[in-house]
């Protein structure tokens, strides 16, 4: 998961990482009192889990009740690439001289986590120049390599000191929370030349969460998601209307790629895991008939070892019960596909021997 | 450079050639026990199970189970294993296997935790052993050897290699490639995790000197930069046997994770375009579906000859 710029703030403050002083509420009425404690200027900052969020307004600088009390419901009201405010900071404004840029990363290739620091900060990482990246291997950031980027960046005096601080803390945070990504961007180099972390961004590694109880309180899940997690799916929420399912990620990527190329708009990417029983794809049903966008359902299953007349029962259950009332294109790739075939006569569920027929069929009954 | 191969079918010498031993870890769980019994009744030589405390049974009235991998090595000699403990098990068990001297691991679990992966894979290098995985569904020699869970059906034994993050479109596009007649000499899972032990480029090392390889197929998918590496060396080292690429995930937003955890695209990094424009430069054509894949290799092909 990714955390919200006030989590991962919350992880650095744990670790002794320089900060402004900063609150976060869920109301203006809230906010109004956190006005008052942190004293005008500050700055307004959408917490959403995505970046862009200056691009977009979602960050404001505020110098009264009059700029609050219109930029706060104006910001905690913006939807920035598909994600609606979960909070609010208010944050007290920095005095900067600098903006560097920081983070520690899983490198995948290297396999092996890396630093890239640079003394031009605050653009996005793309855009960052004069990157200098370093391997770090399994364990912390010894102070030798902190001194070396230190030095390569250029920083002197009390800079210096609190650059190698900050960076073997955030080095000691990425391994204890087992994070693929954690980044300060921007780290600002103070008038008084001290060092703050200005922005946040984490990245855990979701696989460990067994190990990170502590980190759980972060996790942010619909009631579907959950459910699907439960059942060891894999669902992704889109925009669109017609709901996407199959075994296996990497399938339902590739039916998902197919149905936009011929037009279609997926709701939804619905992996049930490798093999498909009755009960998984029963419960996929379950879980998109409570999609309110969704018009129609595309099913993409290899099979394999599977046998299709037992997915074909899963669709007849769903029938029995009501639980679904629109069309269903599917391509079956198993054993018993005829017998599937038969069973599924005169239902919703219409069979195709490609994937590409199935997806051409959906795109042209879906359409508006 | 490992000789895959070698680890396998073992050389025309030796006595058990193409008839090496397995060790299966976690074969008394359901996942297992399914698995070892597919992998036997496809050809693979299971030689031991191995789970902590169920030592001095025999699995399926022959196999004998083992308490650790030590055991279950010195009784067999056996060089490869094959994991289906789940992912919290699956350090330990990886440390078991690589410290009695397994030289080929293959991983099948997902949800591994990275560490874990890295963990295993600094042993790993130690001893001078390979993995497999994680999150992978193995690797086989089609009608010879499988040490994974793929289905039998999609595959045939051929003069085609084929490398791929993704289990279910490997056996998409091995069935496509099979049906246009083009038949594997090795499949290889890579994995979908963002850490892999063996990568697409240690995949290719593998494959590339194959005495009769007529061709390769690559499978990706968003995620990390082992395509673009993988095409880099393709053009270095001028390897020039036919070859496609697939690459999944065209329509995915950015900063989702699609059900692996290694496929997400954060900026520009992990992206479908720089896969393709990459594989573009290194004139491997990228086919924009499974099905297209046998079609673009026998235009590859034809132009070749």
């Amino acid at each position: 998961m990714q955390l919200l710029e006030f989590q991962a703030k919350e992880l650095f403050r744990e670790y002794g990482i320089n900060l402004l002083n900063s609150i976060s509420s869920t109301s203006i009425e809230e906010g109004r009192k956190h006005a008052k404690e942190l004293g005008y200027p500050f700055v307004i900052k959408i917490q959403v889990p995505v970046g862009g969020r200056g691009k977009a307004g979602g960050i404001q600088k505020c110098q009264n009740d009059d700029e609050f009390e219109l930029k706060y419901p104006q910001v905690m009201d913006l939807t920035i690439k598909g994600e609606k405010a979960r909070a609010i900071l208010l944050e007290k404004m920095a005095d900067i001289k600098k903006e560097l840029y920081l983070s520690l990363f899983l490198n995948r290739s290297k396999r092996c986590y890396t630093i890239i620091a640079s003394i031009e900060g605050g653009v996005e990482i793309e855009s960052v120049k004069n990157q200098i990246i370093k391997e770090v291997g399994l364990g912390e950031v010894s102070d030798d390599l902190a001194k070396q980027v230190t030095k390569e960046m250029e920083l002197e005096g009390k800079t210096a000191e609190q650059f190698i601080d900050t960076l073997k803390k955030l080095s000691r945070l990425t391994i204890e929370k087992e994070a693929e990504l954690v980044e300060i961007n921007p780290l600002a180099i103070m008038q008084d030349d001290s060092i703050m972390a200005l922005d946040g961004k984490f990245v855990t590694d979701d696989n460990s969460n067994f190990r990170h109880d502590e980190l759980q309180k972060y996790q942010e899940k619909t009631e579907i998601e959950e459910r699907a997690e439960k059942s060891g799916f894999s669902l992704v929420e889109l925009d669109g209307d017609i709901a996407v399912v199959g075994n296996g990620a990497g399938l339902v990527m590739s039916t998902l790629d197919m149905l936009s190329d011929n037009g279609g708009k997926p709701a939804c990417f619905l992996d049930v895991g490798g093999g498909a029983t009755t009960e998984s794809v029963y419960e996929a049903l379950t879980l998109i008939s409570k999609l309110d966008r969704v018009k129609g359902i595309l099913v993409n299953l290899y099979g394999g070892i599977v046998k299709t007349t037992v997915v074909a029962e899963a669709f007849l259950k769903a029938y029995e019960n009501n639980l679904i009332d629109m069309p269903v294109f599917s391509r079956l790739k198993g054993t018993e596909s005829e017998k599937a075939t038969e069973m599924l006569q005169g239902s919703r569920t219409k069979i195709f021997t490609t994937v590409e027929e199935a997806i051409n069929a959906a795109v042209m009954e879906i359409k508006n | 450079m490992t000789d895959i191969f070698e680890l396998l079918k073992g050389k025309p010498e030796d006595s058990d050639y193409e008839k090496k031993g397995v060790i299966v870890q976690g074969i008394t769980g359901s996942y297992g026990s399914q698995h070892a019994k597919n992998m036997i009744t496809y050809g693979t030589n299971v030689v031991a199970g191995v789970t902590p405390g169920k030592g001095g049974q025999k699995f399926e009235e022959t196999i004998p189970v083992y308490n650790t991998m030590q055991e279950a090595v010195d009784a067999t000699s056996a060089k490869v294993s094959i994991i289906f403990v789940p992912a919290k098990f699956f350090l330990g068990a990886a440390k078991d296997a690589l410290n009695a001297g397994i030289k080929l691991l293959v991983a099948i679990p997902e949800h591994v935790p990275i560490r874990d992966t890295m963990e295993a894979l600094e042993l790993a290098k130690q001893k001078g052993a390979v993995i497999i995985g994680p999150n992978t569904p193995g690797i086989m020699i089609p009608e010879l050897i499988k040490v994974g869970i793929m289905p039998p059906m999609p595959f045939k034994a051929g003069k085609i290699a084929v490398l791929s993050k993704s289990g279910t479109l490997l056996y998409e596009i091995s069935d496509a490639l099979t049906n246009a007649g083009f038949g594997q000499s090795i499949t290889i899972g890579i994995g979908g995790d963002p850490v892999n032990g063996t990568r697409m480029i240690d995949a290719f090392e593998m494959v590339k000197d194959i005495p009769d390889l007529e061709g390769m197929v690559v499978v990706g998918e968003i995620g990390g930069d082992s395509e673009e590496i993988l095409a880099q060396k393709i053009i270095d080292s001028k390897f020039n046997k036919p070859t496609v690429a697939y690459i999944a995930g065209r329509a995915a937003p950015k900063e989702k994770r699609m059900g692996h955890a290694g496929a997400i695209v954060m900026g520009t990094y992990g992206s479908a375009e720089s896969k393709v424009s990459m594989f573009n430069k290194a004139n491997i054509p990228v086919a924009k579906r499974p099905a297209e894949v046998p079609v673009l290799l026998a235009g590859k092909m034809e132009k070749s000859d």
